[in-house]
């Protein structure tokens, strides 16, 4: 609590002591009020000062003026313990309020604070502490066990495991090595780090991604602005009522009806409407709402990078997947290998050599799944044959790998595959070996992904692909995509977004989910915009409205979720503190509601709507 | 030319108030008061005098909220 709070706690404690001993006592007239006013000014004076500020710069609508009003207007009508308690019950509304909201605005940072304090510089052979933004480019910095890397950059000595958790809310350890690139942000689990800065500390990737996240609450969500403008009528609305009520009956009862014209009772109900007048429980607890909505996110490793994209996801209703780098792992590797006699070691020990001195992709994941190092002195005459393959001669054998054309040039009968993928066949000294299979992998949760999005009440999910027919159809068939649209080139996506975007109503939202990498065009084109991996990758971060920090797919699901219960708590909150307060409002008109409901209604909605809001905060793992 | 500024001000209605002050100051294109980070950023208008600008910002949220404050 801060001190201002701590005061205002104080004020509230002694005041409550007096109000309760004065109403023990059996004091009546001047003495009362002379008493009573004690414990008002002990808790209401800095209202009433601001009160009179008010009146004289003419904002008539201002809360404080309004309680002011409200509670002398009690004391003079003599209810004067209702006077004080509903400057009671306002002032403990307003600590409350300030300790909630302070309180939840320290943890929500706190999920999202991946600033590191300081960097490691080496100066004359000693290591200083050094503020992150002072480093210059090219600086070498050093990274102990359980700090934070600082800024970006590349590792020039020493190796360890890193902990990318603060940016993927994902705790899996990454090996760096020598050479690797490294991230601000991520935690060094063990050994030192010698890093030569490659960034400055505002373009690494842990400042762009706090300054995201700092400012996504900045684009303000549509039932934000719709409350704000609700505000902005509301308090008006109800003080004109308020002065009808107290002015309007008396003299109608008292002109027309010739009866009594009752005056301290409509004017007494006239109060209770100012006490209610205050919109600070609706005006509260929708921007808090979608704050705990975004930081609850970003420990998920989803960055929201505005409100009004919570709003925009909680209605999506139609998910368009690119494949490449999405749904798969964008890289090629050996899926399996057929129809071989041999063991399938030994086929791939003879494959990786005979393509041990190209650089090609394909023989890249060859070497890759063979996995040992490669004595290239066993590999003799190596012919590569553009467009076919490669013929060498191995330990004293001749090996050929390539594809069906190979084969057919070399007059060897192979075996086609029925798998979907690029196929080597091999054949040792003339003789067909078998095929070995590479291909794109899905990744491990895609087909979950496509699961869960559905759970969470996605319409139709999309697949568009630059790949051939058979992988795409394969594929959607396999992680139970609805539709496919493949062998498209990059403008084709967009056309493709357009024309399911015309397709779908107005209120159904359409997600385009892709790597950030080459359909930038589609990202911006679609409602909104995912991009995935994004993990050191700046064109994703700019060019999408909601960054995976991640490669997982299912962590669109996740976030489709918060957003749905971070909308239904902001409805619920918009209903049910604009129900509470209108049925206040017209029990206090009717005379059933007295000044205690009315005290209920601003403070206690406002209480349960802040408690409510911070609840967006805790997402369950389905 | 956009510019934040820290605020410190203690009620959503109020930060709100604030905006709209922030917004029909001269010189101010737009502006927005995020009460949950506690930051205003004002965008001026070309050729704005900030500081003179951000002067009259500040006495007209004073005018709408008395205890509020802009860090300039």
């Amino acid at each position: 609590m801060s001190k201002k709070q701590k005061k205002v706690l104080m004020r509230i404690i002694c005041s409550t002591i007096f109000i309760i001993i004065l109403s023990l006592l059996p004091i009546e007239g001047y003495v009362r009020f002379g008493l009573f006013m004690v414990p008002y000014l002990i808790i209401g004076y800095d209202i009433l000062k601001k009160a009179i500020k008010g009146i004289l710069k003419r904002q008539v609508f201002d809360e404080n003026f309004l309680m002011a009003v409200a509670t002398v207007g009690a004391i003079i009508l003599g209810d004067y313990t209702e006077g004080v308690a509903v400057m009671l019950f306002y002032q403990i509304g307003e600590l409350f309020q300030s300790y909630a909201v302070g309180k939840s605005r320290r943890n929500i940072s706190e999920l999202m604070d991946i600033r590191p304090d300081y960097a490691n510089v080496e100066v004359d052979g000693k290591l200083e502490k050094i503020d992150p933004d002072e480093v210059k480019m090219g600086s070498m910095i050093v990274v102990k066990p359980g700090e934070k890397v600082p800024i970006d950059g590349i590792i020039v000595d020493g190796n360890a495991t890193l902990n990318t958790s603060a940016l993927t809310g994902e705790s899996m350890p990454r090996e760096v090595t020598l050479g690797d690139e490294v991230i601000s942000g991520c935690i060094n689990m063990n050994g030192v780090l010698k890093i030569q800065t490659t960034k400055e500390f505002g373009e690494s990737t842990v400042s762009k991604i706090l300054d995201l996240v700092e400012n996504a609450s900045s684009k303000k969500s549509k039932s934000e602005n719709f409350i704000t403008k609700f505000a902005r009528i509301y308090t008006p609305f109800v003080c004109y009522a308020a002065l009808a009520l107290a002015v309007l009956p008396p003299l109608f009862s008292m002109l027309i009806l010739k009866a009594d014209a009752n005056w301290q009772v409509w004017v007494y109900r006239a109060l209770t409407f100012l006490v209610i007048s205050c919109p600070c429980a609706l005006v509260i607890s929708i921007p808090l709402s979608f704050f705990a909505g975004i930081g609850g996110a970003s420990k998920k490793g989803i960055l929201v990078k505005g409100s009004n994209y919570l709003e925009i996801l909680a209605d999506t209703k139609y998910v368009v997947f690119d494949k490449t780098g999405t749904m798969t792992q964008g890289v090629f590797e050996v899926s399996g290998i057929h129809h071989n006699h041999i063991a399938d070691e030994k086929l791939l020990e003879y494959a990786a050599l005979a393509e041990s001195y190209s650089s090609h992709p394909i023989s890249l994941s060859i070497k890759r799944a063979y996995g040992k190092d490669i004595d290239q002195s066993r590999v003799r005459n190596i012919e590569e044959i553009s467009g076919h393959g490669v013929v060498a001669q191995i330990d004293g054998v001749t090996v050929a790998a390539g594809n069906s054309k190979l084969m057919n040039q070399l007059g060897i009968e192979y075996k086609d595959c029925h798998h979907i993928g690029t196929v080597i066949h091999m054949a040792i000294d003339g003789t067909y070996e078998g095929h070995i299979l590479i291909s794109d992998i899905l990744k491990p949760t895609a087909k979950e992904a496509v699961r869960k999005l559905k759970k969470t009440g996605v319409a139709k999910t999309v697949m568009l692909t630059g790949d051939s027919k058979a992988v795409a159809d394969k594929i959607a068939e396999e992680l139970q995509i609805e539709e496919v649209y493949s062998e498209l080139l990059p403008a084709d996506k967009v056309t493709k977004v357009e024309e399911l975007l015309s397709q779908k109503r107005n209120k159904e939202k359409l997600a385009f989910v892709g790597d950030g990498i080459n359909d930038a065009p589609v990202l911006s084109r679609a409602d909104i915009g995912i991009a995935m991996g994004a993990l050191g990758s700046d064109a994703a971060i700019e060019a999408a409205d909601i960054v995976l920090m991640d490669d997982d797919p299912v962590k669109i699901a996740t976030a489709i979720q918060i957003s749905k219960k971070c909308l239904r708590i902001v409805y619920e909150n918009i209903y049910f503190a604009i129900g509470i307060k209108l049925f206040c409002l017209f029990l206090g008109a009717i005379g059933i509601a007295n000044m205690w409901a009315a005290i209920f209604a601003d403070v206690g909605v406002m209480v349960i709507a802040v408690l409510n809001a911070v609840r967006v905060l805790y997402i369950r793992n389905r | 030319m956009k510019k934040t500024y820290k605020i410190e001000v203690d009620c959503a209605n109020c930060a709100n108030k604030m905006e709209e002050a922030a917004k029909k100051t001269p010189g101010v294109r737009d502006a927005v008061v995020n009460f949950m980070t506690l930051k205003m950023s004002v965008e001026f208008e070309d050729g704005a005098d900030i500081k003179a600008v951000m002067k009259e910002v500040v006495k007209n949220c004073k005018i709408v909220e008395d205890d509020c404050e802009i860090y300039l």
